[in-house]
């Protein structure tokens, strides 16, 4: 078992009065160096940084290595570790108990791309605000090594042969369903992981987070997107991202004037975008795909914010729902009166 | 062409004696053309002359083009079964016309659009011929509409050489079009010109008519599938996600009619309940069951396809123990079978649904009314055995017009079963040592006590999956605790076989023969336990409403020396689990059984118990 390398602190808490430790989950069973670990790790930092209170969140998952990720943090939140390629349309029935939950899916390459592609699009096209990170190695790992959707066309992997198929580049299906977040990251990177977590958690709607995260057991080698060599070393930041919540908007100061961009999300809070090298605007989907294209042909692994769309709506805007939570709605305000039954009656034929 | 479905077993001399208020009536057409608003028509207004009356529709799975059969029965003794017979025929089908008479009574009517070219009729048939086409032209109603019209001239036809009062078509005419006065007065034009050229020109040569009764007034008319989503509006539905299937979606569409109206709050105008069209099966079940876990009365209905593709998630509910009711709107399969044709053929794959040792809580409503009952019980059956409960019912209840009870209001209250919101928590843990296990067994009854999410609790979360898991629902893979868990499991729905809703014992006696059967075979059989006693053949019967089975149920096989279990399917599956659960009686038990897409007869069920109980003798 690996501890998750977080720092135990000096006992500080924060704004909502937690420790770090609050946020932690049981020690990880995934293989040592595995980047499910850091990105689990930086799950914990972010939710401890942005004060959030456990309790508030609920945690999902498929099938797969990716899938026993949600036991690692956040101990103290609800968790459903649903069936493969299934954690969807679980998550869309669980959020409608208390839509003042906050959602976090971790879900893999297999679990999102293979098997479960159908129910990540509608998701995705029904807006469930939710934080839904796909921890991308290209490989089944638990199952001991095979190919999965997302391995690059080509690839040769020991036991499994070469890779006839092109990959599913799971943020061009996010966008292509409507997605209204995406982002793509590189485990390696979890400063730029932890920043498109909060961000992520502060959107209103869906936030898809394809995550590269090698498997340092069955998919390591060299050459692939999916290692940490080649993966780091074909990183292409679109920007340098900060997260900055709402009351903290002093540091936006920080930045210089004309270097950055600003994204205000749902909540108040802002999504800082400090220019690198090109102009790249996070809100014009078309020039998210057309950068999404452009990557894929020269072998670029793009990161960071590729699009983000604050004010669509989302599934909970076209139900109406009743201010009280609808796991809370005591037995008289779910059982119409006597008087309704007799109602009913006299309309029937 | 799509030929009407053949008419199985032994045929009897069913002419009625006196066929005042004693017929049936096939109205044979083209399906789309609309005439399922003439059909209902004659049917509510047969109702609310106070005959008892039932109508079941025949249909293609198809959306416009293909023949289509709907039959009203009427019946002064009550009965409401399929009839093997066709008395009065309304021909308005060219395609179909050699079946159609096929069908027909050799003292039958037969009613035609004279625009058919008629096959030889045999001479003790009566025949009438409809000027339908040249009377839908006069209308000048737009050619869009005339076939619709065309429809409504045979009610007025009927209403006339039937003697069907015209006050009631009337009433029948209002309800169906919500009191829309313009749609009311042209299709009333339509039926009542239709009525005096009937009056003026054609001849009654036939017996068959309709006379006033009293015997409907404390009935009001509805199907299985809006009495299903109305009983689980009252038994507080909070989630449905659902998948369109045939013929389970007017359920959920009877959701989407009635919550928006019954269901909001009245302070807020604010809705307590979401309904979702699913992408397919699998999400429908995954959102139900995420509902379901997240404290939420949660339903999802389907058909036998759907719940193919259920399967998975109903495992995984199973052993994390979430509460979600599944309606099984049952049709022919297997396969995509016989969409829009009736069966009870998912008893067994319902029962055992799933990979490993599962078993599922069943309920099988006979009747529209236990449609409604079941609807809202099946929530506080699943909250208080946390389980997935399966309610089956099939095409001919769930979507054919019935006389029912007026719905009564649930008389028990909301049972919401174990649950521990903040405070229930507190003092549960300082009643047990602060020792709470999600699936920890303290009561000795199997069911554990559950939080849902949301609770403020700091203790109150856990992590619930399908892999194996302890009591304190941290994965397991002990194989102790994976024994004791899935043991646990058994034990708690052992324990629910004697709350859920019990069988019904009909007329018992001191016969030695006895009948078992479930579901929508009800009207069939007590009509054909009359037909057997006018036989001098007396049996007892017993209706199974739900899974695992009372002890009542083995009491009765032993006390009966032999039991015919009727079933509409192939393989005899209640025979099966009946078999299964007293196999030492197995050997009392006759296997009954048949499907051929239609609902069982009364004709063929005694037909059945006739010769074997012949050949006995």
């Amino acid at each position: 078992m690996t501890e998750l390398s977080i720092s135990p602190g000096k006992q500080s808490v924060n704004d909502v009065g937690m420790q770090r430790t609050d946020y932690k989950g049981a020690p990880s069973t995934l293989c040592q160096g595995c980047g499910h670990n850091s990105i689990a790790a930086q799950i914990v930092a972010a939710c401890y940084e942005m004060n959030l209170i456990p309790e508030k969140v609920i945690k999902f998952s498929g099938i797969g290595c990716s899938s026993k990720s949600p036991f690692y943090f956040l101990s103290r939140s609800f968790g459903f570790n649903g069936l493969h390629g299934r954690m969807p349309s679980l998550a869309l029935g669980a959020a409608f108990g208390d839509t003042t939950m906050r959602v976090i899916g971790v879900s893999g390459d297999g679990d999102s791309a293979s098997i479960g592609m159908g129910q990540f699009k509608h998701l995705v096209r029904r807006n469930l605000p939710m934080t839904y990170i796909i921890e991308n190695n290209g490989v089944y790992g638990l199952t001991k090594g095979q190919f999965s959707a997302t391995a690059e066309k080509d690839l040769f992997l020991k036991r499994q042969g070469t890779n006839p198929y092109l990959p599913i580049d799971i943020c061009m299906e996010a966008l292509v369903a409507n997605a209204s977040f995406v982002g793509r990251s590189f485990a390696g990177d979890p400063k730029q992981v932890k920043e498109l977590i909060k961000a992520a958690l502060s959107h209103r709607g869906i936030a898809i987070l394809d995550i590269i995260s090698p498997c340092v057991t069955f998919h390591n080698q060299g050459g692939s997107v999916h290692s940490y060599v080649t993966g780091k070393e074909m990183e292409q930041p679109l920007h340098d991202i900060s997260y900055v919540p709402k009351r903290d908007e002093i540091m936006i100061d920080d930045f210089e004037e004309g270097t950055t961009q600003e994204v205000e999300l749902f909540d108040g809070s802002k999504i800082v975008l400090k220019k690198l090298e090109s102009e790249y605007d996070p809100r014009d989907r078309w020039q998210a795909m057309h950068m999404l294209e452009e990557a894929h042909r020269n072998n670029w692994l793009v990161t960071g914010l590729i699009y983000v769309d604050p004010d669509q709506p989302t599934i909970y805007d076209i139900y109406n729902l009743s201010g009280t939570a609808l796991n809370r709605l005591p037995p008289e305000k779910i059982r119409p009166p006597r008087s309704e039954l007799a109602r009913l009656n006299s309309t029937m034929f | 062409m799509q030929s009407k479905p053949n008419m199985i077993g032994i045929r009897l001399n069913e002419s009625p004696i006196d066929p005042v208020n004693d017929f049936s009536i096939t109205f044979s057409t083209v399906n789309g053309s609309g005439s399922a608003t003439a059909n209902t028509t004659i049917l509510r207004a047969l109702f609310r002359m106070g005959i008892p009356v039932s109508g079941k529709n025949i249909f293609p799975s198809n959306i416009q083009g293909l023949p289509t059969w709907y039959t009203i029965r009427v019946s002064k003794k009550g009965y409401t079964a399929r009839i093997e017979r066709d008395d009065v025929v309304v021909a308005m089908n060219q395609a179909s016309i050699q079946d159609d008479i096929r069908y027909l009574n050799p003292n039958g009517v037969l009613f035609y659009s004279d625009e058919i070219v008629l096959p030889p009729i045999p001479d003790t048939n009566v025949i009438y011929p409809m000027p339908i086409k040249s009377m839908a032209k006069e209308t000048e109603a737009p050619a869009g509409l005339r076939d619709y019209i065309s429809n409504m001239i045979y009610v007025g036809i009927l209403a006339k050489m039937l003697d069907i009062q015209m006050a009631r078509i009337r009433q029948a005419v209002e309800y169906h079009f919500k009191g829309k006065e313009k749609a009311i007065e042209s299709n009333m034009e339509i039926i009542q010109k239709a009525f005096l050229w009937a009056d003026q020109n054609l001849e009654k040569k036939d017996p068959y008519r309709v006379e006033p009764m009293e015997l409907t007034s404390d009935f009001i008319m509805s199907d299985g599938n809006t009495a299903a989503a109305l009983g689980a509006m009252f038994g507080g539905v909070q989630f449905s996600a659902w998948y369109p299937i045939t013929p389970a979606s007017t359920l959920a569409e009877s959701l989407n009619e009635y919550l928006p109206q019954f269901r909001k709050e009245p302070e807020t105008g604010k809705a307590t309940y979401v309904v979702v069209q699913a992408e397919d099966e699998l999400a429908a079940i995954g959102m139900t069951i995420g509902a379901g876990w997240a404290g939420l009365r949660s339903m999802t209905s389907t058909s036998g396809p759907g719940l193919s593709l259920m399967a998975e998630y109903m495992g995984l509910a199973y052993y994390a123990e979430v509460p979600v009711v599944v309606w099984n709107v049952q049709r022919v399969g297997p396969s995509t079978g016989l969409p829009t044709r009736t069966a009870q053929g998912d008893l067994t794959f319902s029962y055992f649904l799933g990979h490993g040792d599962t078993q599922y809580l069943i309920l099988i409503p006979g009747s529209v009314n236990e449609c409604f009952e079941f609807g809202w019980m099946a929530f506080d059956i699943a909250e208080r055995y946390q389980t997935p409960v399966i309610v089956l019912s099939d095409l001919d209840l769930g979507m054919n017009q019935w006389m029912a009870e007026r719905f009564k209001y649930p008389d028990n209250p909301i049972d919401r079963g174990k649950v521990l919101w903040e405070k229930e928590l507190s003092d549960y843990l300082a009643a047990h040592n602060e020792k709470w296990g999600r699936y920890l067994d303290i009561d000795g009854d199997g069911i554990p006590y559950r939080t849902i999410p949301g609770n403020q609790h700091p203790r109150s979360a856990y992590f619930a999956r399908g892999t194996g898991h302890d009591e304190y629902a941290q994965y397991s893979e002990d194989a102790k605790e994976w024994e004791e868990g899935l043991d646990r499991i058994a034990r708690k729905l052992e324990n629910a076989r004697e709350t859920l809703p019990k069988p019904v014992l009909k007329n018992p006696s001191s016969s030695k023969v006895g009948i078992i059967s479930s579901g929508s075979a009800h009207p069939a059989i007590e009509e054909a336990i009359d037909l057997l006693k006018s036989d001098g053949i007396a049996i007892d019967y017993m209706r199974i409403r739900a899974i695992p089975f009372s002890k009542m149920v083995r009491e009765f096989i032993r006390d009966h020396d032999r039991v015919y279990i009727v079933e509409m399917n192939r393989d005899g599956q209640l025979y099966q689990i009946l078999s299964l659960e007293s196999a030492e009686l197995a050997g009392k038990l006759i296997k009954t059984a048949h499907v051929d897409g239609l609902p069982l007869t009364a004709k063929w069920i005694h037909g059945r118990i006739h010769s074997n109980e012949e050949k006995i003798k």
